[in-house]
């Protein structure tokens, strides 16, 4: 009683056809690009102009009602966030080259992306794009899975690790003051408008002024290229943008090109699950292959 | 569909010398587990903002959920190939499956950081976010446990009609019928449900983009989960069954796990050279010897995914347990590692990043797994789920 291997690879390589055939064809149809809302807002920080008081640090927390991070100050006398944490939803890092004199400020907060990966991955919408385009954050919705910090590109949203019942923390742009006219914690306090708040648009042009402004001062994403504005259309373009007079890329900054980081895996994933069809029609092909073979054993089993 | 021969209850006392040293097992379990809902996660697991899945994900869920998918793998060969033959292997491969399939279940609760609300997402149909890989394995792995001990319900109900009256035995009196009738709609939900999630399973790094490696990381990952999965059903098969031999002094099945041996091959071929070919197209073949010790881990995983495939050519050879038996343990590491390395290896969120499991991480695993086994221990024991011996096992032999 040998398996019958012609038959086995036969459907073994239908199946594989079949297969391939669903994950290449929605290849063909990739989903649309997403645009920034016509009122979207952002924030565009110049590292020329960042002087690394961290000013902006303090007023995050104020403005959000988190408590200053001292685990990492020696007594714990001061406010000594290492990266963001689930305390901590904008920090200010410096960049130094080892080798030379370069050196840089880097402001870190959500990027909120045209096109975000975290809202792809979020299983029942605790993060969305809301109003003005802004990534929020809901936490009825999350049950602490953290496939946002799996899918999103700067590793921006942070767990409460050491919380018995944990939430995910992350930049939402100061939506609740946003929404009343204000402007954002960070933006408001800088003393040298090193980061700023406005029309995502706006920002864009005020960025490529100060580019033509200062080509030789801003840098692109490695040493020589043509400077630009990060976030542009990196992954799909972010709200948040960056000018910088040192390279992205020393700034940890990902070099995503201008492909939305979801754009793969949901052209995949809804090309094998366009209209549910795919599903529904495996399901009566399985029911009636196994229906028909059980006919066919009881029609032997009344013959014997 | 009837059965070559009639299931019936393995016998014998159920707490043993082995049961005991495996309820240790699971007793340290049990005591990490209350630790880390005390301590909460950042304490008591390797995990970080970077890595924020560790081996409960990438083994006890994604790992696990492919060594259960014995039921799967052999519902195809008997109810679609139509291969009456391998009956007897149905009953115990869907309970391996209902029993992996639920305490990966029992993972998920214990790595989220809020477990006690993942009821909503079954119930809060109205803000499932359709985009969500997530999504779709939670909903269908929750809807599968449930098939799963549908398909097993009969064993169930067929202890309950010999046993004594009583509102277990008239239940089981008037369910069995129905259940019967409804059984193929059942077993055709239970080879959807794997076809979905195992596959997405496979999405869900898509998602991760550049962060995962190249050599992972291409939009056939549903395609190559699902088929691994498949390769690793059989093999788990073939691993319990000889097991089950052995240690319970069983009749040994090897005329059908020779079979299965045969099945495998094409599988572990097509995976391979989908694998290849993906990456020739993806221009990435260089990566292969040019990655570091990402190279060292995809050559390992090729090497364990192809030996089985090429010692098993041999139908002779096939009908050796001992040479099937060690094949299958090669085919679950390749399927194991290939998803280990897909979810944490192959993973790079950064070099400011490590991750290494935990005493607790790994305690709690191993508990998980001593679960396992001493709930498959207590139903082959008490429900018939296996062939047939013809005779009830001595129960000297028990004592293993």
């Amino acid at each position: 009683m040998s398996i019958d291997r012609r038959s086995l690879i036969k459907c073994g390589a239908a199946g594989a056809g079949v297969a391939i055939a669903a994950s290449t064809l929605p290849a063909l149809a990739a989903r649309p690009r997403k645009e920034a809302p016509a009122d979207a807002v952002g924030m565009l920080y110049d590292t020329t102009l960042c002087i690394g008081c961290k000013t902006c640090v303090v007023a995050c927390r104020e403005a959000n009602g988190k408590p200053p991070d001292t685990s990492n100050s020696p007594g714990r006398l001061y406010d000594m966030p290492l990266d963001l944490n689930g305390t901590t939803k904008n920090v200010i890092k410096l960049y130094k080259d080892p080798d030379g004199a370069e050196r840089s400020y880097m402001k870190a907060q959500c990027m909120h992306c045209i096109d975000p990966a975290c809202v792809g991955a979020c299983m029942l919408g605790a993060l969305q794009k809301r109003e003005l385009g802004i990534v929020t954050y809901k936490q009825e919705f999350c049950s602490g899975c953290r496939y946002c910090q799996m899918a999103c590109p700067f590793n921006i949203p942070k767990f409460e690790w050491s919380s018995r019942a944990p939430l995910m923390d992350k930049c939402e742009m100061c939506v609740h003051r946003v929404v009343k006219g204000q402007q954002p914690g960070c933006t408001e306090v800088c003393p040298r408008k090193a980061i700023v708040f406005g029309k995502r648009a706006d920002l864009l042009a005020e960025a490529k002024r100060r580019i033509a402004g200062s080509p030789k001062k801003y840098k692109g994403y490695r040493k020589g290229d043509a400077p630009r504005v990060y976030g542009e259309t990196e992954g799909g373009g972010t709200q948040v943008l960056y000018v910088s007079h040192v390279p992205f890329e020393k700034l940890g900054l990902p070099d995503l090109g201008d492909k939305p980081v979801p754009e793969v895996a949901q052209t995949v994933q809804h090309g094998i699950y366009q209209g549910f069809v795919a599903p529904v029609a495996l399901y009566a092909v399985l029911g009636a292959v196994i229906m028909r073979n059980k006919k066919a054993e009881g029609q032997k089993g009344k013959a014997s | 569909m009837s059965a070559v021969h009639e299931a019936e209850p393995v016998g014998g006392p159920i707490v043993t010398r082995g049961f005991r040293a495996v309820s240790l097992v699971l007793a340290i379990g049990v005591v990490f587990m209350i630790y880390r809902f005390m301590a909460g996660l950042g304490a008591s697991t390797g995990l970080s903002d970077g890595y924020p899945w560790g081996i409960w994900i990438a083994f006890d869920v994604v790992t696990g959920t492919a060594l259960a998918c014995g039921g799967y793998a052999v519902a195809i060969l008997v109810y679609i190939l139509n291969k009456g033959q391998y009956h007897p292997l149905v009953r115990p491969a869907i309970l391996t499956s209902a029993l992996g399939y639920s305490l990966a279940g029992l993972a998920i609760t214990i790595d989220v950081g809020r477990g006690w609300l993942l009821y909503r997402v079954p119930l809060y149909a109205n803000h499932w976010n359709l985009n969500s890989a997530l999504l779709e394995v939670a909903l269908c792995v929750m809807s599968y446990i449930a098939v799963l001990w549908i398909e097993l319900s009969p064993a169930f109900m067929e202890h309950f009609k010999k046993g004594p009256d009583g509102f277990l035995k008239s239940a089981s009196n008037t369910l069995y019928p129905i259940v019967q009738n409804l059984l193929p709609w059942f077993i055709a939900l239970g080879l959807l449900l794997p076809t979905m999630h195992q596959s997405s399973l496979g999405t869900v790094m898509l998602l991760t983009g550049a962060k995962l490696h190249p050599l992972w990381s291409t939009p056939l990952l549903p395609l190559l989960f699902l088929i691994s999965c498949v390769g690793m059903g059989y093999a788990i098969v073939v691993f319990e069954s000889t097991l089950a031999s052995a240690l319970l002094k069983r009749p040994k099945e090897t005329e059908m796990l020779a079979g299965l041996g045969g099945v495998v091959g094409p599988v572990l071929y097509g995976y391979t050279a989908i694998r290849l070919v993906d990456l020739a197209v993806r221009g990435q073949l260089g990566a292969i010897f040019t990655s570091g010790k990402y190279s060292a881990f995809f050559l390992v995983e090729m090497a364990l995914f192809l030996a089985p495939a090429v010692l098993l050519r041999d139908a002779k050879k096939r009908r050796d347990p001992g040479h099937l038996f060690r094949m299958a343990m090669v085919m679950i590491l390749a399927g194991g590692l290939y998803r280990i390395d897909s979810y944490i290896v192959a993973f790079r969120p950064g070099d400011q990043y490590s991750y290494f499991p935990t005493v607790p991480e790994f305690m709690i695993t191993f508990g998980l797994l001593a679960l396992e086994i001493m709930l498959y221990v207590v139903i082959i024991k008490t429900f018939p789920i296996l062939g047939g011996s013809g005779s009830k096992a001595p129960s000297a032999v028990a004592e293993r």
